[in-house]
């Protein structure tokens, strides 16, 4: 310990804490993947439970592309974000559209096959024990990329007009690190979905 | 540095009109008066939920009782056990980190100020849509009004076919929406501890304050969100015909059990480390020590957090689980009495051969001691399967969690209001009548809760509604009762106390207990900015370091 015997002294030098949004934002990402390890045991204790049809096995298929697309996503947002970090203005706002647009894809992807399963296969959330598991796994997550395409949109729409700049980068890379939990959770979903849980 | 010369004048805010003052109180996202609204809050839902348990407790007084009807008591305990765990003692002690936690570790203000403010009128209306069941629960059947499942409710009584109308939904949803604010405010305490403290304060030198509250928070984030989650289920299952919790088409009752008490157990820990959080102020305080073994301390707690994750199916012995799985949680059940044991250990260490002043806080934290140490002792009795099998479900169950939710939660709420409130009306309260509410609350708490053991063991089950005379359960019952209404009237006291001494009480000053974390040391109530300059600290006692300049406490850690 220092020598000093004056308490409420001078301020410490290199006194350092971590950024407290990159804390709550961790926080947040904790709590929600409590939800969806619930969510993702409910569907692997219900898998192979279902009373009546349809099964996945029957009318699930494997979403490759919307899968590629939104895991390439999380790539372009970590460009993205170290664009604007190197003021890169143009480049940052390409690539920032490049993972909404991807986003967006992924959802319209999920969208079809709920669609499909709909009208073609006749499995809805009441059908079955899978209807039930299936639509509210896959909807929690797609509900996430919805609440991150809205704040990607919103952060573009000020980047446009020229109000994100780097020393925004910080939160930028906040709002980055919600983009690839959402990710990283249809890593797990879709290894439950459509490998394990057929 | 003189902190009283940054107290707000009284006059300006005094000629105001009442509804600006109002209007400042809703929209504040001061970290202090958020911490306010929560112990108010909960207070007025104490008194509420008090009332449930008066009227369970008027009803069960004799056998054959009609006091109420069946389905009244029904709502009864569920409305009870639903608002004393997350409409009081969650936000209470939610409230107590707002206040005091920026404060201690010397920040103006939370991480997130406006998230607190949100965070607060979510935990706030949840427990207004609870209570709004009442009016509303009927819906369109005029079928039941508050919600009557049981505050774990079970499936599948909270199907369509068991609960119709609202009140299922008016509980899943307030207990949701509660849930969230829990949440919210947790990621608030923990950007706060970890970003926010002043320089110097490092994680070893944090009162034990800040540590417990940071476990705690972090069970929160990871335990009441599976909470939330099978909330969710149950919305789905009420409102989109899903099937989790449908056996008829194949779905689990069990696998709600499994969800209510992953969180349910360590929603237990969520409520009793924050009281474990006031005795480690109080007690070093109240015997002019220093606490005793500060670093394991904050081991056991971190310990308890997480031990106490996998001992949730404790609760469910009952339901025939393979002896793998009963074996395995009876024993996480008894390696969690471990770290607990070693934390009386050492504020009994902190004790030792101090300089006691029995003033109302430390009164209360000495009964804590004494009261959690046998709630421990019943709780390791039921955490052995086989006693559980004899016992689960009947009234020694229910003695043993008001033990540790009275006895310990409780009497530490009330010990750490004695110690903080001071500090945040800038008044002391009564110390004659403290004394008495003190006194008067042990014989109440004692009347009632060593007695209810007792016809449990005689095998009378929990929540019925009333029972035949002569099985020997009368006498005992009658006994509780009475308890029950001694605590009542020292609550009222109690209550008398808070209000009479915010307008009577001698003026208290910066520091009344001559303690040693930085909350004393700016005025009481403390400036809108809490800190004029941002303090610097060199050791786990700042103000000691401060008051004794000539043997600081930084030279020996």
């Amino acid at each position: 310990m220092s020598a000093t015997i004056t308490p409420f002294a001078q301020t410490p030098e290199a006194w350092k804490l971590p950024y407290r949004s990159k804390v709550g934002m961790a926080c947040l990402i904790i709590a929600e993947s409590a939800i969806f390890t619930i969510f993702v045991v409910a569907y692997l204790y219900y898998a192979g439970k279902s009373l009546t049809g349809p099964t996945p096995r029957e009318v699930l298929q494997t979403p490759i592309f919307y899968t590629i697309c939104l895991l390439s996503s999380s790539l372009t947002i970590h460009f993205a974000s170290r664009f604007l970090e190197r003021r890169a203005r143009g480049a940052f706002l390409g690539f920032w559209f490049l993972t909404i647009l991807l986003g967006g894809l992924f959802l319209y992807g999920t969208g079809q096959e709920w669609h499909r399963l709909i009208y073609e296969h006749g499995l809805t959330i009441s059908t079955n024990l899978f209807g039930t598991t299936y639509y509210s796994l896959v909807g929690l997550h797609a509900f996430h990329v919805t609440v991150g395409l809205i704040l990607l949109s919103i952060v573009f729409l000020f980047g446009l007009t020229g109000r994100v700049g780097s020393e925004q980068s910080a939160r930028v890379e906040v709002l980055s690190m919600y983009w690839h939990f959402v990710d990283a959770v249809w890593v797990v979903v879709f290894s439950v979905v459509y490998i394990l849980g057929r | 540095m003189s902190s009283d010369a940054l107290a707000i004048r009284g006059a300006e805010i005094e000629g105001r009109p009442w509804v600006e003052a109002l209007h400042d109180w809703i929209t504040t996202v001061d970290h202090k008066r958020l911490g306010i609204l929560y112990i108010l809050y909960a207070l007025l839902f104490l008194v509420i939920g008090g009332l449930e348990a008066i009227v369970i407790r008027i009803q069960l007084m004799r056998p054959h009782s009609d006091f109420v009807s069946p389905q009244v008591f029904n709502r009864m305990f569920t409305m009870h056990g639903t608002t004393m765990i997350f409409f009081v003692i969650m936000p209470v002690m939610f409230g107590f980190a707002n206040y005091l936690v920026p404060l201690m570790i010397g920040a103006r203000d939370m991480a997130f100020p406006r998230l607190n403010a949100f965070s607060f009128w979510l935990t706030a209306f949840g427990g207004f849509l609870l209570y709004f069941s009442f009016l509303g629960g009927s819906g369109l059947y005029g079928a039941g009004n508050a919600p009557d499942v049981g505050w774990w409710a079970y499936a599948p009584l909270t199907s369509r076919a068991f609960s119709p109308g609202h009140s299922a939904d008016y509980w899943t949803i307030a207990v949701l929406v509660s849930g969230f604010g829990s949440i919210g405010t947790a990621t608030n305490i923990i950007a706060t501890i970890l970003s926010m403290r002043c320089p110097g304060m490092t994680l070893g030198r944090m009162p034990l304050m800040g540590w417990m509250t940071l476990v705690m928070s972090g069970l929160v984030l990871i335990s009441i969100s599976p909470l939330s989650a099978a909330q969710i289920m149950l919305i789905v299952d009420r409102y989109l015909g899903g099937h989790f919790f449908d056996t008829q088409a194949g779905g689990s009752a069990t696998l709600w059990m499994h969800f209510f008490w992953i969180f349910g157990h360590p929603e237990v820990y969520i409520l009793v480390i924050p009281a474990f959080a006031f005795a480690s102020e109080i007690i070093p305080t109240f015997s002019r020590k220093p606490i005793f073994g500060y670093p394991v301390m904050v081991a056991a707690t971190v310990c308890i957090g997480f031990i106490s994750m996998s001992v949730w199916a404790h609760h469910m012995f009952t339901i025939g689980m393979d002896s793998a799985a009963n074996t395995f949680f009876v024993l996480t059940t008894m390696a969690i009495a471990v770290p607990t044991g070693i934390k009386i250990f050492n504020w009994l260490g902190t004790m030792w051969g101090g300089k006691i002043q029995f003033k109302t806080p430390m009164l209360f934290c000495v009964a804590f001691l004494f009261q959690f140490l046998a709630a421990g002792l019943t709780g390791v009795m039921l955490g052995a399967a086989p006693f559980n099998w004899q016992l689960s479900g009947s009234y020694f169950v229910v003695a043993h969690f008001h033990y540790v939710i009275v006895g310990a939660i409780l009497f530490c709420i009330f010990g750490a209001i004695y110690y903080w409130y001071p500090k945040i009306t800038g008044r002391m309260l009564n110390e004659s009548l403290g004394k008495l509410h003190f006194w008067l609350f042990v014989i109440g708490f004692h009347l009632t809760f060593d007695p209810m053991h007792i016809p449990g063991l005689m095998g009378m089950p929990r929540r019925i509604y009333t029972y035949e005379p002569g099985r020997g359960w009368d006498s005992w019952n009658l006994i509780v009762s009475i308890g029950a209404f001694i605590q009542g009237v020292a609550t009222l006291l109690f209550l008398v106390n808070l209000i009479v001494s915010y307008f009577k009480g001698p003026k208290a000053g910066n520091d009344p207990w001559d303690a040693w974390t930085l909350e004393w040391s700016v005025s009481s109530p403390p400036p809108a900015y809490n800190f004029a300059v941002i303090p610097t600290v060199e050791s786990r006692r700042p103000l000691w370091d401060r008051k004794h300049p000539e043997d600081p406490d930084s030279r020996y850690e």
